[in-house]
C-alpha cells in the first residue's frame, strides 16, 4: 500500500472510503468489548455472519465488530444500522429474527429493546436509552461505531486528519498553545495541565526525548483506559504522534498491562496498519518528522501506573517510585526529558486540534474543562462506562444515568478514584465532579473508578478490604506506606474482628495522616483516604464496631448472629438441609433455630429461606 | 552558592547539594535510617523528612534528595516532622524490636512505647547492604524481591551468589546487625537506658568527663 504522504491523499483516501460505503446499506455492530464478550457477544457475531450467508446477504448487509459501547450491564449489546436500533442482551438465538425482520423488512424485535424501569418506556435508539441519554462522549464517541482492527474505519470517521493538521499547518509552539488554552489536564487522574506539561519537556535541555502512553489501569473495577485501547486503539496513537511533534520526541512507548490482552491485540494492529500507511515511521506527511511507538507490557503491578515507576519499569529495572523532585519532564526515561500522559488525555488530543481549543473548553467547570470518564460500578442499575462533562453532580452519574440503587435499596456511599479514593457519603451526592471538588471531600479523581454502594455495605469492611489489595500493591520501597498500611489494616482487622480497642480509631487517625504526608510517592500519599474519609464520614460504625461490638450492616462475621423469626418461619426445613455446620435445628413444620455456637455466617441458609424468615442482627 | 534559611538561620550553599548535606555541614542533625555519605541516596526511610516553604507553599520533603534552591526556607524540627517521625520509628521498632540503631533512636526522639503488636524481624529494608554492594564493591549480588510486605533482601533466587565476594560489605553497612538490644522486658516496651538525661558522671564527679555525648562508661568502670 501506498503511504499517505500529504493531507490531500488523506482527503482522498477518505472520500474514496465514504463512497464506496453506501450510507443507507444495513449495518449491524455487535460490541465485542470485555463486557460483552464475557456475555457471549463472540458467539452473536458468529451467528450473524452465518446467518447472512446462509441467508446469502452478503451484498445488501454489512456486520462490523466494535469496541465497548459502554452499557456493559445490558450486553451483548448490537445496534442496526442505518437507523441505529438499539438491541440489547442479544442472544445467539435472536439472531435469525433480528436478520429476518429489523434488517430485511426494517421491522423492530420488540423484545429485545431496552426498558426504561422507571416509566416502563421502550426505548428505539441508543440515544433514547437514559444511559446514553444523559451522557456527553467525545473522547468514548466512536467506541461503538468503528471496528478498531480496521484503520479504514477510522480514516473514515476522520482519523488522522488532527495528525496532518498539526504537521502540515501548525508549528510546534501553536499545538502547545493550543493544548494549553483548551484546559486539558491529565485525565489518568493527576489533572496537571496537559499543555504546560508538555512545554516544560519541549523547553527541556537534550536532543533525545521521549512521549509515554500510560494504560497501565490497575484498579479494582475501573476499565475506561482498557475499553479506549480495545476500541478506538488509533486515536491514542494519532495523539500521542501529534504531541511527539510538538514537544521534539522521536520514540513513543505504550505502557499496557498484560492483563488486557484484547487492548494489546488492537494497538499492535493499530501500530502495525499506521506504520503500513505512513502515520507512523520516517517522515510523516512529508513533515521531516520521524515517530514510532513501541509497546510495552507491564506485569500487573499496581504501582507501576506510577510515572516513575512506570519509567522504571521501562528501564527493565524494579518497578519502584523515586521522588521526583527532579520532574521526569526533565530527567525521565534513561534520564531523558519524558512526557507521559494517560491515554485518555493523548486520545483527546486529535479532538481539540480538529475542533479547537474554545471547543473543549466550552463545557466542564472553571478549572477543570472538558469530560470525566467513569467506570460506573456495585450496587448501581446500570453499570459501564460514562462519559460526562466535568462538573456533572455525583447524583445525576449515580441515578440519572446509573438508574439508582440496585433493587431500590437506599445510597450509603460512593467511592471515586480506585482503591485509594474516599468515599463520599449521601449528603455530598450533589457535589459536582471536577479535580478540586473531589480533593476536597477527602476523594480524588483517580483512574476514574466509581464504586456505589448501598445500605448494605459495612464501611470499616470497605476500608479493609481496599487496605488489604494496596498492602499488597506497595511496592515497599518507603516505610509509611510499607508498615503503615500494614498496621492500619492489622488495626482495622481487629475492630471488624470484635477485638478493637477504644483507642483505635484515634491510632487509625494519627497513622493514616503520617501515610498521607510522609509516603515516598502518590500510592502512599492516597492510600489512607478510604480510612481517613470513613473515618470523617461514618465514624458512628466505627464506633459501634468498637464499643457496642455490632456491625450495623450485618456484614463482619464475627459481629453478627443469626436468627429465624418465629412469625415467618414456616418450619419447610429448606434451611436446615442446606447448612453445612449443621448448625440450624428444628422439627418439620415448626419453628427453627439457629444454635449460634455451631453457625459459621455464610448465609447459605438466608439466600435459601423464601419466606424472608432468617434475618442478621 | 544558593542562600537559604534552614531554621531561621542565613545559610550558604554549593548548588546541586541537599538538604541534608548543607544542614550537617552546618552541624544541624537530622535523623537517617537509610542514607549513607558515599551511596547514592534512596529516600525510603522517610526519617530524613523537613518542611520546606519555597515561597508558594509549604510542604514535607526528604531532606537526603531534596536540593537545595536559591531563598528556601527549612524547618527541621516542626511539631508535624518531629510526629512523623516518631511514628515511623515506631513502626519499625515494632518490625525490628531488637535494633539497636532503632532503640537508640527512640531514646534520642522520646519515644518511649510502641502500640503495634510486635514482630520480629531483623531487616529494616533500608536498602544500604545493596547499594553498597552495587555502587561501592562492584558486585550487585544481592537485590529486593517482591513488594509490599513480601520485600526482602537475597541473593538472586535464593542460591549462593557466584559474583559475592564475601567481602563482608553489606554486614558493615547494615544498620541492624549490631548487638542486639536486650534492655526490652515486655513485647511494646523501649528499654530507654540509652537515653542518659543526665550525665552520670555529672551525679558521680560532679562535672562531665569527655566533651562528647556522655555515655557513662567511666562510671560503671569505677563501680566495677
Amino acid at each position: 500500500m501506498k503511504k499517505i504522504r500529504t493531507p490531500q491523499e488523506l482527503e482522498a483516501l477518505r472520500n474514496s472510503l465514504l463512497q464506496q460505503r453506501e450510507p443507507n446499506k444495513p449495518c449491524v455492530r455487535v460490541c465485542l468489548g470485555t463486557g460483552c464478550r464475557a456475555r457471549g457477544s463472540v458467539g452473536v457475531i458468529e451467528a450473524f455472519k452465518d446467518e447472512i450467508k446462509r441467508q446469502g446477504l452478503e451484498i445488501k448487509v454489512d456486520s462490523k465488530q466494535t469496541g465497548c459501547h459502554g452499557f456493559c450491564e445490558r450486553g451483548p449489546v448490537v445496534v442496526i444500522g442505518p437507523k441505529e436500533i438499539f438491541y440489547q442482551r442479544v442472544k445467539s438465538c435472536d439472531v435469525a429474527e433480528i436478520v429476518s425482520k429489523t434488517l430485511l423488512n426494517g421491522k423492530v424485535v420488540d423484545r429485545l429493546l431496552y426498558v426504561d424501569p422507571a416509566t416502563g418506556q421502550k426505548a428505539l435508539y441508543e440515544y433514547d436509552v437514559p444511559f446514553y441519554k444523559k451522557q456527553r462522549r467525545r473522547i468514548l464517541a466512536n467506541n461503538g461505531r468503528i471496528d478498531p482492527t480496521k484503520i479504514f474505519d477510522y480514516i473514515a470517521i476522520g482519523g488522522y486528519q488532527a495528525l496532518a493538521k498539526a504537521l502540515t499547518t501548525m508549528s510546534c509552539e501553536e499545538i502547545i498553545d493550543t493544548v494549553e488554552k483548551s484546559g486539558l489536564r491529565g485525565l489518568g487522574g493527576g489533572g496537571f495541565p496537559t499543555g504546560r506539561k508538555w512545554r516544560l519537556c519541549r523547553k527541556a535541555a537534550g536532543d533525545v526525548k521521549f512521549v509515554i502512553g500510560n494504560g497501565d489501569e490497575g484498579d479494582p473495577g475501573a476499565f475506561s483506559d482498557r475499553s479506549l485501547m480495545e476500541a478506538n486503539p488509533h486515536s491514542i496513537l494519532e495523539g500521542m504522534t501529534i504531541g511527539a511533534y510538538a514537544i521534539g520526541a522521536n520514540q513513543g512507548y505504550l505502557y499496557v498491562r498484560a492483563e488486557y490482552p484484547l487492548a494489546l491485540k488492537h494497538l499492535q494492529i493499530a501500530i502495525d496498519q499506521a506504520r503500513e500507511y505512513g502515520f507512523l515511521g520516517n517522515n510523516i506527511f512529508s513533515s521531516g518528522f520521524d515517530f514510532d511507538i513501541k509497546i510495552n507490557r507491564g506485569g500487573g503491578a499496581f504501582v507501576c501506573g506510577e510515572s516513575s515507576a512506570l519509567v522504571a519499569s521501562i528501564e527493565g529495572k524494579m518497578g519502584e517510585p523515586r521522588a521526583k523532585y527532579v520532574h521526569t519532564v526533565e530527567r525521565g526515561l534513561w534520564n531523558k526529558p519524558t512526557n507521559l500522559n494517560n491515554v485518555k488525555t493523548w486520545a483527546s488530543v486529535p479532538l481539540i486540534i480538529n475542533n479547537g481549543a474554545d471547543w473543549y473548553a466550552k463545557i466542564g467547570t472553571e478549572k477543570s474543562k472538558g469530560t470525566a470518564i467513569f467506570s460506573l460500578v456495585g450496587k448501581v442499575n446500570n453499570t459501564g462506562l460514562v462519559e460526562v462533562p466535568m462538573g456533572t453532580p455525583l447524583k445525576g452519574i449515580i441515578y440519572d444515568i446509573g438508574g439508582g440503587i440496585l433493587e431500590g435499596k437506599n445510597f450509603k456511599a460512593v467511592q471515586t478514584g480506585g482503591p485509594s479514593g474516599g468515599c463520599i457519603p449521601e449528603e455530598l451526592l450533589d457535589l459536582p465532579v471536577d479535580f478540586e471538588r473531589l480533593t476536597e471531600t477527602g476523594s480524588m479523581m483517580g483512574s476514574g473508578g466509581m464504586i456505589v454502594m448501598d445500605e448494605d455495605t459495612c464501611m470499616v469492611d470497605v476500608a479493609r478490604y481496599f487496605l488489604d489489595f494496596l498492602q499488597h500493591e506497595s511496592c515497599g520501597k518507603c516505610v509509611p506506606c510499607r508498615e503503615g498500611i500494614k498496621r492500619m489494616l492489622e488495626i482495622i482487622t481487629d475492630i471488624t474482628a470484635g477485638r478493637g480497642k477504644e483507642e483505635d480509631p484515634e491510632l487509625l487517625q494519627e497513622l493514616a495522616e503520617m501515610v498521607r504526608d510522609f509516603s515516598l510517592c502518590a500510592l502512599g500519599g492516597t492510600a489512607p483516604n478510604t480510612v481517613l474519609s470513613t473515618l470523617m464520614y461514618f465514624r458512628d460504625e466505627y464506633e459501634a464496631h468498637v464499643r457496642d461490638k455490632k456491625c450495623p450492616a450485618g456484614i463482619c462475621k464475627d459481629l453478627i448472629e443469626y436468627f429465624i423469626l418465629e412469625d415467618k418461619c414456616t418450619g419447610c426445613g429448606a434451611c436446615l438441609k442446606l447448612c453445612p455446620q449443621q448448625a440450624i435445628q428444628g422439627e418439620p413444620k415448626k419453628l427453627h433455630m439457629v444454635d449460634p455456637a455451631k453457625c459459621i455466617r455464610c448465609g447459605i441458609c438466608r439466600d435459601a429461606c423464601t419466606f424472608e424468615a432468617i434475618m442478621v442482627k | 552558592m544558593v542562600t537559604l534559611t534552614i531554621n531561621g538561620t542565613k545559610v550558604q550553599a554549593e548548588e546541586g547539594s541537599t538538604i541534608l548535606e548543607v544542614s550537617r555541614f552546618y552541624g544541624i542533625d537530622i535523623p537517617t535510617l537509610c542514607y549513607h555519605d558515599e551511596l547514592t541516596p534512596y529516600g525510603a526511610c522517610r526519617l530524613c523528612m523537613v518542611e520546606v516553604d519555597d515561597g508558594k507553599r509549604t510542604r514535607l520533603v526528604v531532606s537526603c534528595l531534596y536540593p537545595v534552591k536559591e531563598g528556601i526556607k527549612v524547618k527541621t524540627n516542626t511539631e508535624r516532622v518531629v510526629n512523623g517521625r516518631k511514628l515511623i520509628l515506631e513502626l519499625l521498632l515494632a518490625r525490628c524490636p531488637n535494633s539497636k540503631t532503632l532503640q537508640d533512636l527512640a531514646s534520642r526522639m522520646g519515644l518511649e512505647k510502641v502500640r503495634f503488636k510486635m514482630e520480629n524481624e531483623d531487616c529494616i529494608l533500608c536498602g544500604l547492604c545493596v547499594r553498597m554492594c552495587a555502587e561501592q564493591m562492584g558486585s550487585g549480588a544481592i537485590g529486593f524481591v517482591g513488594r509490599g510486605k513480601k520485600r526482602e533482601v537475597v541473593t538472586p533466587f535464593r542460591m549462593a551468589s557466584e559474583i559475592c565476594r564475601n567481602c563482608g560489605a553489606c554486614m558493615y553497612i547494615c544498620p541492624a546487625v549490631e548487638l542486639q538490644c536486650r534492655g526490652v522486658k515486655s513485647p511494646g516496651e523501649l528499654c530507654n537506658s540509652c537515653l542518659v538525661f543526665t550525665p552520670q558522671c555529672l551525679e558521680k564527679y560532679g562535672q562531665v568527663m569527655c566533651t562528647l555525648d556522655s555515655c557513662g562508661a567511666c562510671v560503671e568502670k569505677e563501680e566495677k
